[in-house]
Order: C-alpha cells, then sequence, then structure tokens
C-alpha cells in the first residue's frame, strides 16, 4: 500500500507521454559521434539516423562499432565528440523515465539474477508506463508481445529455467510490450532458430509498419538484405556505407569490410541480394 | 547475476521445469499467516518466563492499557510484563524486521542470493562504530550515540563493500564473500583495538553486546533505535518495483527508466539504517537478513513488492522466536542470541553455498 501511495506521488509527475509522430520523422540520430572506451576510439565519426517506419540494419565484422553505436543511440554512453538526439533531444538531456517512453533496447545477452517466471519479465516492459494511462493497457500489451515472440506456452515457467534461444525470446517480448516508438535491438537473432529468425524480423517489419523506427544489429546479411529497408555497413568505427540493401551490398565492398571474398547475386525468386562466402567447390573423396 | 543465469546454457533441470508452480497468489495467504503467528508468539512471549504470566492475562493487560476493556495484573505482573517482557519483543521485533528486511534489499541490490549484512561485513562495520562508542565514553547525542556511531560505520562499510566487489556493473559471487571476508577481518581488527583500550566494565557489557542479545531491554532502548528501524521499514518498500527491474541488470533497468544511482543510493542508506538499528542493540546477529527471504522467495517467488515487507516481517517472527528460545531453552541461564541463529543459519548458508556451486559449475 505504501509502495502504491509512493508510486502515485513519485511517478509519472512532468512526464510528458511521447506525442505520436509521423513516417520520415527522425527518432534518434547521430552527428560525427566520436565514442571512446578503455582508450580505444571505438567509433570515430559516425552519422546515422533511424527514421519512423523504417528498419535500419546495422552490419560490420566483429568490433566495427555496432554494439557501441546502439548503445550511443539508447542513450547508454556519452559522446566525446558529436552529439545524439533522441526524439530531436541531446539523448543527455532526457531523464531515464522520459527515455523509456520512448526507445526500447534489446541487450545481447538477457540475464536474470532472480528467477522470475517468464509472464513476469514480460511484464517488467511495462514499468515505464506505471501511473500513466497506457497502463490500462498492460494486460494486452503483455498478451500481444508474448504472442507475437511464441513465448506463451512456458509463460509460467521461470526464466532461469529457459535455453538461450527461449531467453532472446523472453527478452524481446518484454522490449516489445514496451511499446516505444524507437526499437534498438542488439543481435536479436543471435540464438535463434531458422523458423524465430525469421520471425523476429517479421516483427520488426510489422512495427516498422506500424510507424515505429526499429534499429538491428545483424551478423546474417541475408537477413539484412530480406528485411531491412537501408543498412549502414560499420568498418572500424566509420561508416563504410550506408543505403538500401540492393545498393550497398556489392561484392567489391563486403569482401574488403569483412577482409573475406563474398559472392552476391539476386535471389531467383525475390530479386533480393543473397550473400555468401566465395568457397571452392567440395571437391568428391 | 551470475547465480541463476549461464550464458546461452540450460540449467540443471529441476522440478519446477516440469511443473510450473503457481506461485501468484501465495503472498496473500502467506502475509497473514506470518501475521498470525507472529502475533501468537509475541503474546506467548510476554508470557513466558521466570515469572509465568498466562496468555489471557497478557492479553486482558494490553488491552486495558489501549482503553479496550480487559484489566490489569497484580503490580508484579503488571511491571514484569511491561517494563521487562514488552520491551524486550519490541525490540525483537525492530531488530528482527530491520535484519530481514536489509537482506532482502541487499540481495535485490546486488543481485546477488548470498548478499547479507553480516555475511558481506556490514554488521561488523556497523559493530566497530558501536564499540568504538561504549569504548571511548561517547555520549554526545545520548541514547542515541550508540546507533548513530553504528550508522555512520555501516555506512561506510557498505560504500566499501560495494565500491570494492563490483566490477563491470555486477558482482560476482567469489568477490562478495572475499571482500566480506577481508572487511569482517578488519572490522575485527578495530573491535580488538577497542576492547584493547576500554576498561574492565567497559570490556563486559561490549562481550555481552556481541554475542548478540536482547537482555537489557528497556523503553529507552526502544526509542533509540526506533527511528532509525522504522524509516527505514518505511522507505524500503518503495523501491520494490525499481528492484525488480534491477534484476535484469543495470543497463536494462536503466532503460526500463530506474534511475540506477539514486536507487544505488537509497538503497544504501535504507541498509546501513537498517543494519545499525539492529546492531546498535543486538550485537552482530547474522543469517536471519538470508535465511528469511530466501525461504519466502521460495515459498512466494522473487517479486519484491511482496519479498521486501514480507521479510521484515518474517524476520521479525524469526527474531521474536529466536529470543523466546533463547531465554528459555537453558532457563534461568541465558543463550546469547547471536549464537543461536548463527547455530541454524551457518548449515543453511553451506547449502545455499554448496547449491549456488552446482548451478554455476564451480567458482571460477
Amino acid at each position: 500500500m505504501i509502495g502504491r501511495l509512493g508510486r502515485r506521488l513519485f511517478a509519472g509527475r512532468e512526464r510528458a507521454l511521447p506525442e505520436p509522430g509521423a513516417a520520415g520523422d527522425v527518432l534518434a540520430e547521430a552527428e560525427g559521434l566520436r565514442v571512446r572506451l578503455g582508450g580505444r576510439e571505438v567509433l570515430a565519426g559516425v552519422s546515422v539516423a533511424a527514421r519512423a517506419g523504417e528498419v535500419l540494419a546495422l552490419v560490420g565484422p566483429n568490433g566495427a562499432g555496432k554494439s557501441t553505436l546502439l548503445a550511443a543511440l539508447a542513450a547508454d554512453l556519452p559522446a566525446d565528440a558529436g552529439i545524439v538526439r533522441v526524439c530531436g533531444r541531446p539523448a543527455a538531456d532526457w531523464s531515464a523515465p522520459e527515455l523509456a517512453l520512448r526507445r526500447a533496447v534489446l541487450p545481447q545477452s538477457a540475464a536474470l539474477s532472480f528467477p522470475f517466471a517468464v509472464e513476469d519479465v514480460v511484464r517488467m516492459g511495462r514499468a515505464p508506463w506505471a501511473g500513466t494511462r497506457a497502463a490500462d493497457d498492460d494486460d494486452r500489451a503483455v498478451r500481444e508481445a508474448m504472442a507475437a515472440t511464441e513465448v506463451g506456452e512456458f509463460a509460467r515457467r521461470p526464466f532461469s529455467a529457459l535455453s538461450g534461444g527461449e531467453r532472446a525470446r523472453v527478452a524481446l517480448a518484454r522490449v516489445l510490450a514496451q511499446r516505444a516508438p524507437l526499437l534498438l535491438l542488439d543481435e536479436p537473432t543471435a540464438a535463434l532458430d531458422l523458423r524465430h529468425q525469421e520471425l523476429v524480423l517479421g516483427i520488426c517489419r510489422e512495427r516498422a509498419a506500424a510507424g515505429d523506427a526499429v534499429v538491428v544489429v545483424l551478423h546474417d546479411l541475408g537477413l539484412a538484405a530480406a528485411y531491412a529497408d537501408r543498412v549502414a555497413v560499420l568498418r572500424g568505427g566509420v561508416l563504410a556505407a550506408e543505403g538500401a540493401p540492393g545498393d550497398v551490398f556489392e561484392e567489391e565492398l563486403l569482401s574488403r569490410v569483412y577482409r573475406q571474398p563474398v559472392e552476391v547475386f539476386p535471389h531467383p525468386r525475390t530479386g533480393a541480394p543473397v550473400v555468401t562466402p566465395r568457397r571452392s567447390p567440395a571437391t568428391p573423396a | 547475476m551470475s547465480l541463476l543465469t549461464e550464458p546461452g546454457g540450460r540449467t540443471a533441470p529441476t522440478a519446477r521445469e516440469e511443473a510450473p508452480r503457481t506461485r501468484r497468489g501465495a503472498a496473500l495467504p502467506l502475509t497473514a499467516g506470518l501475521v498470525a503467528v507472529l502475533v501468537l508468539l509475541c503474546l506467548l512471549s510476554a508470557g513466558i518466563g521466570a515469572y509465568g504470566i498466562p496468555l489471557g492475562d497478557v492479553i486482558a493487560s494490553v488491552q486495558h492499557r489501549i482503553g479496550l476493556g480487559g484489566a490489569p495484573l497484580d503490580r508484579v505482573g503488571e511491571s514484569v510484563l511491561w517494563n521487562v517482557r514488552l520491551p524486550r519483543v519490541v525490540l525483537a521485533l525492530l531488530v528482527g524486521a530491520s535484519l530481514g528486511c536489509a537482506g532482502a534489499l541487499m540481495q535485490g541490490v546486488f543481485g546477488n542470493p548470498l548478499a547479507e549484512p553480516g555475511v558481506i561485513g556490514i554488521s561488523s562495520g556497523a559493530a566497530v562504530g558501536a564499540v568504538a562508542s561504549i569504548a571511548l565514553g561517547l555520549s554526545f547525542l545520548g541514547n542515541w550515540t550508540v546507533t548513530v556511531c553504528a550508522f555512520v560505520a555501516g555506512l561506510a562499510t557498505v560504500l566499501l563493500v560495494y565500491v570494492m566487489s563490483r566490477e563491470g556493473g555486477r558482482t560476482e559471487v567469489v568477490t562478495l564473500i572475499l571482500t566480506g571476508i577481508a572487511v569482517n577481518a578488519f572490522a575485527g581488527a578495530l573491535i580488538g583495538l577497542c576492547l584493547f583500550f576500554a576498561d574492565n566494565a567497559q570490556l563486559s557489557q561490549i562481550t555481552f553486546w556481541q554475542l548478540g542479545s536482547l537482555a537489557q531491554a528497556t523503553w529507552p532502548k526502544v526509542l533509540a533505535v526506533l527511528p532509525c528501524a522504522l524509516l527505514g521499514l518505511a522507505v524500503a518498500p518503495l523501491s520494490a518495483r525499481k528492484l525488480d527491474l534491477l534484476a535484469l541488470g543495470e543497463r536494462p533497468a536503466r532503460h526500463l527508466g530506474v534511475d540506477v544511482e539514486r536507487l544505488r543510493l537509497v538503497l544504501v542508506l535504507v541498509v546501513a539504517l537498517l543494519t545499525a538499528a539492529a546492531v546498535a542493540v543486538a550485537g552482530i546477529v547474522t543469517f536471519v537478513g538470508l535465511l528469511v527471504p530466501h525461504l519466502l522467495r521460495m515459498a512466494a517467488g522473487p517479486g519484491h513488492r511482496f519479498l521486501v515487507p514480507g521479510s521484515a516481517l518474517g524476520g521479525a517472527l524469526v527474531m521474536v522466536a529466536a529470543d523466546l528460545a533463547a531465554r528459555t531453552v537453558a532457563a534461568p541461564a541465558e543463550l546469547p542470541l547471536g549464537v543461536l541463529t548463527a547455530l541454524f543459519g551457518s548449515p543453511f548458508f553451506f547449502w545455499l553455498l554448496r547449491r549456488t556451486r552446482r548451478r554455476q559449475g564451480g567458482w571460477a
């Protein structure tokens, strides 16, 4: 009871709820962003924008700065130079409760200190809305997020008893339940099987179609080509290329960026670019 | 944070996996049960002792005092009940509630089920302040001197442990326990120094106090810790929902709108308040803050909205029961309270360590 009173007293006040935007609005952007971590310059002047209604994929080799860029867009990391804006305002000017209404973040690995049930974990995503009118939608948001990620069947199980892939989907369900207009997903497909990879990127597309801005770090270039509106290719902390997958994914660029010869060819049915490493044909024994 | 999850791996299959427990509805009956048992134990504890007072007479006297009918006892009985037994029961309630609540908060803040004021040295730290104030004969704040000194020293210790045991936003079990050993050792040395400089009267006072006892409970003593304990207990549940989110890790909690730095600061202060309240009157009583939150988590799930107030309730229950046992088991002699709780708490801690190790597959 005291807790409820306290929440009513301290939460929800002076918080401006986000206003619905139009397609194409820039919800997060970095301008000339430089970030140093542990003495190393991880981002060396990157400019990128996440627009409402678009899926932006961040790709590049390991250590290229993808996750750092995502964390900077999430207002987790301070910029050493340049600026990050979320919904038009410098990231550092937002308070944590205000930001939570505007952007949801899926971390690379999902951890949990105590064995909460899956449904409780998903419900944590609704915490930012406590005390606002949107809190009335809590149950529906949780239910829909769990249905979309197909985690309903183990809703009552403790999170700690799930497999890696199941945990990843529960974490995504939590992020979806938050219903923020900006979604930042760090390798959401890394632990998932084929079906669920498609499912997750399908969700990204749906959210973009519904007017959200989605930024997603991906390793699978085929997935990026099939689902992203725009792709930003990072290498060594700078942007090597940015644009529609069909324009950006070319053999010469990708081979250089990944230091691995690749082949790019249009898919025979859909025409989307397919990227595979260049391998010598298997010799029969 | 590493205790219950391993990257990408499935934890050892347990019965829970097959039979999902519906723990959602467990909180309410559990609270009711705890309250009922607690009230009964308090009344029993007020009646049992060298001068026995029947349960009905205890109730009648309490009724009389609060103006709800009933009847007073004879002069001796009234004096025993109101000047000896009841302050002791109230003190046990305060100390137990403080310790239980502090344990639940610490485990939440550290994201680690092994955190406990006694185990990681907060109690010892607070004890240094209390012992020093006795040994140096300080009395600048009257009755509150010991409590305030315990609070200041306890606060410094929490901050120290927190800074020392966290690395990259998480606390590993080994680091936490080893930090606790170091802090306990250092605090032990400081207490030893204080003992060295204390005179005989102070020496026996300190020694007795250190073992953990509520034997010298008086109303002024109750008043001395009441503000600390009540303030801590009132503020603690306000952070319950945020503690739930903190279980996801610091960054995800921030993504969900928690001002992690502020939360941490508030909770560290609250833990110091609660521990100081308990240590100042009862000495070092260990394991209550470890045992109670654990049992409740098993019974009603890890949600802090029940766990934090529930642990206060459970802690009070354990402490009243332990105090009753301490003064009746070997009557007319009295067992030190700290000895009793450690006797039952240590095996539990040992079991917990084994279980944690098994789940994690080693410490390294």
